[in-house]
């Protein structure tokens, strides 16, 4: 090796140095613009919320601590944050929330980022922000196999048990008024409930987001008997929370899903949690994901 | 706090009929289930304090059963686990033909927890009462059900009119657990409410001042019907 060529590799090395330096120190300059950023460097904590049966997006593990799909995406941006605060031991704090204290415990400040199965619409924008799109689903229909029932149309003075407070309870009423269908409705509070109902025979159908009617079967003792049905009812795109009003946050987490896009990153940890998936949940990825995906992946 | 206030969203439709609605449910599951507590409430009170024992029996076992077991166990049950157990047309017939099935099933469920808790209580008055009266009123000739008619009740009601009073009051907010079961009462439109707005905070303060509300005027009621039947000298019995 010549000494030109020498010179010319270390000069390479030092613009690599710096700009890996310089890259992840233009976070470091941004945690004074940052709110939230200013506060996890303060108390040297990060507070991750997380959901304990969305599965398998978030849900507990047999030593109780979270996992799942938005669970790992979480903590890809997590290591960004250390980072970005320039503390590699920054502690991480779970903390469970539920579909009643997310956004509560978002606004006061208690959780730093939301990891579970949150839909992305436009009324909650105005309590929260959100990252890119990392999964999308809708309403479907799950009943007993041979009722009969594969759209919403067939529920026709048949009884659907829905969720209190979905969007999937919106999405079936506003249908079944548009077309005249005459359904009867039981309201249950939570997933298992509404499964119950349909097991017991209280109800014909649970209506719910698609990928969580999977799971509840997949979880059933006679996962055979069941089947989910139907067109998407409504269109619901799940994506992580964050605080409103700190795009230097925000664009820190969209950066990372950005990033986990383009590379295929996020696409095998799809793979990971759905196809099959630990539960065997057997969903492979959808055409309108895979476009989300490409659309979302923003250059540098 | 970063949080957007927005009181107008609870003056938007459907919200506001939505509170209305909630409200209203809440009402009725309460005053249906004070009726059956109140009136089985007496009823085994007065089993627990009768001289036949098998009587004495029945009412602590009942006491005993639905006082010691949540509440929110006992919807769970009284919903989900009774109706399997019922011969299997008598069940579907629960499941599916019962007009109102959350309502009924909630207010039968609260109403016989409550029940429970009445009983104690006017067990509790009529033994303060001691067993001189008891003891004179059979001695002047008077059966067993006119000595409770004449001389036990008309006191022992007076003197649990305060702790009834609680009862009374608990039974409003314990009914805000029939939403587990899907009655949407006052706390399930709330909570439906904050699922739809995200605007959690104004729909809780609203429902809270409801509640308020509620057992402010139920105090009232109870104040004026306690001086209303006063008798002079006899509430003070225990005074003295």
């Amino acid at each position: 090796m010549t000494k030109t060529t020498n010179a010319i590799w270390i000069a390479i090395a030092a613009a690599a140095t710096f700009l890996a330096f310089g890259f992840t120190n233009a976070f470091a300059q941004d945690v004074d613009s940052s709110p939230v950023l200013k506060r996890i460097q303060e108390r040297g904590q990060i507070n991750m919320g997380h959901r304990e049966s969305s599965v398998p997006f978030s849900y507990m593990n047999d030593d109780g601590k979270p996992q799942g799909y938005s669970v790992d995406i979480c903590h890809k941006i997590i290591d960004e944050v250390k980072n970005a605060v320039g503390n590699p031991n920054l502690k991480i704090n779970y903390v469970p929330v539920t579909s009643q204290t997310r956004i509560a415990l978002m606004a006061n400040g208690t959780i730093d980022l939301e990891c579970g199965s949150t839909t992305n619409n436009l009324t909650r924008q105005k309590q929260v922000d959100y990252l890119p799109v990392t999964f999308i689903t809708g309403t479907k229909i799950a009943s007993k196999k041979g009722s009969g029932i594969t759209e919403i149309e067939d529920l026709q003075g048949k009884t659907v048990a829905l969720s209190l407070g979905t969007t999937n309870e919106k999405a079936i009423k506003r249908v079944a008024e548009e077309k005249g269908i005459d359904l009867k409705t039981i309201m249950v509070k939570d997933h298992p409930q509404g499964w119950l109902a349909v097991e017991s025979g209280r109800a014909d159908a649970y209506a719910s987001d698609h990928v969580l009617l999977y799971g509840l079967i997949s979880k059933s003792k006679k996962p055979e008997e069941f089947q989910v049905t139907g067109r998407f009812l409504s269109y619901d795109p799940y994506g992580i929370m964050v605080p409103r009003n700190d795009s230097t946050y925000r664009r820190l987490g969209t950066v990372v899903i950005a990033d986990m896009m383009s590379s295929g990153e996020l696409e095998a940890l799809y793979n990971k949690w759905f196809n099959p998936g630990p539960t065997n949940i057997q969903m492979p990825m959808s055409d309108t994901l895979k476009t989300a995906f490409e659309v979302q992946a923003l250059p540098h | 706090m970063n949080y957007n206030w927005n009181w107008g969203v609870l003056l938007e439709e459907p919200y506001t009929g939505w509170i209305i609605s909630g409200f209203g449910w809440t009402i009725a599951v309460s005053f249906a289930a004070w009726i059956i507590a109140f009136s089985l409430g007496s009823v085994v009170g007065i089993m627990r304090t009768t001289s036949v024992k098998s009587l004495r029996a029945i009412g602590t076992c009942y006491v005993e059963l639905f006082r010691n077991i949540p509440l929110l166990v006992q919807m769970f049950l009284w919903y989900f686990v009774v109706p399997e157990l019922l011969p299997e047309k008598a069940g579907m017939w629960v499941k599916r033909e019962l007009p109102l099935p959350e309502f009924s099933t909630a207010v039968v469920c609260l109403g016989l927890y409550t029940a429970s808790r009445v009983a104690e209580q006017v067990r509790a008055g009529i033994e303060s009462i001691g067993a001189g009266q008891r003891s004179a009123a059979l001695a002047m000739g008077l059966t067993e059900p006119q000595v409770y008619r004449y001389v036990l009740l008309p006191v022992g009601y007076r003197i649990i009119i305060p702790p009834l009073t609680s009862e009374f009051l608990t039974i409003f907010k314990n009914s805000s657990l029939a939403l587990t079961i899907g009655v949407l009462e006052l706390t399930a439109q709330t909570r439906q409410i904050e699922e739809y707005t995200f605007q959690g905070f104004e729909a809780f303060t609203t429902a809270t001042l409801l509640y308020i509300f509620v057992t402010f005027c139920v105090m009232g009621i109870m104040r004026v019907t306690e001086s209303k039947v006063v008798v002079p000298g006899m509430i003070s019995l225990g005074a003295k």
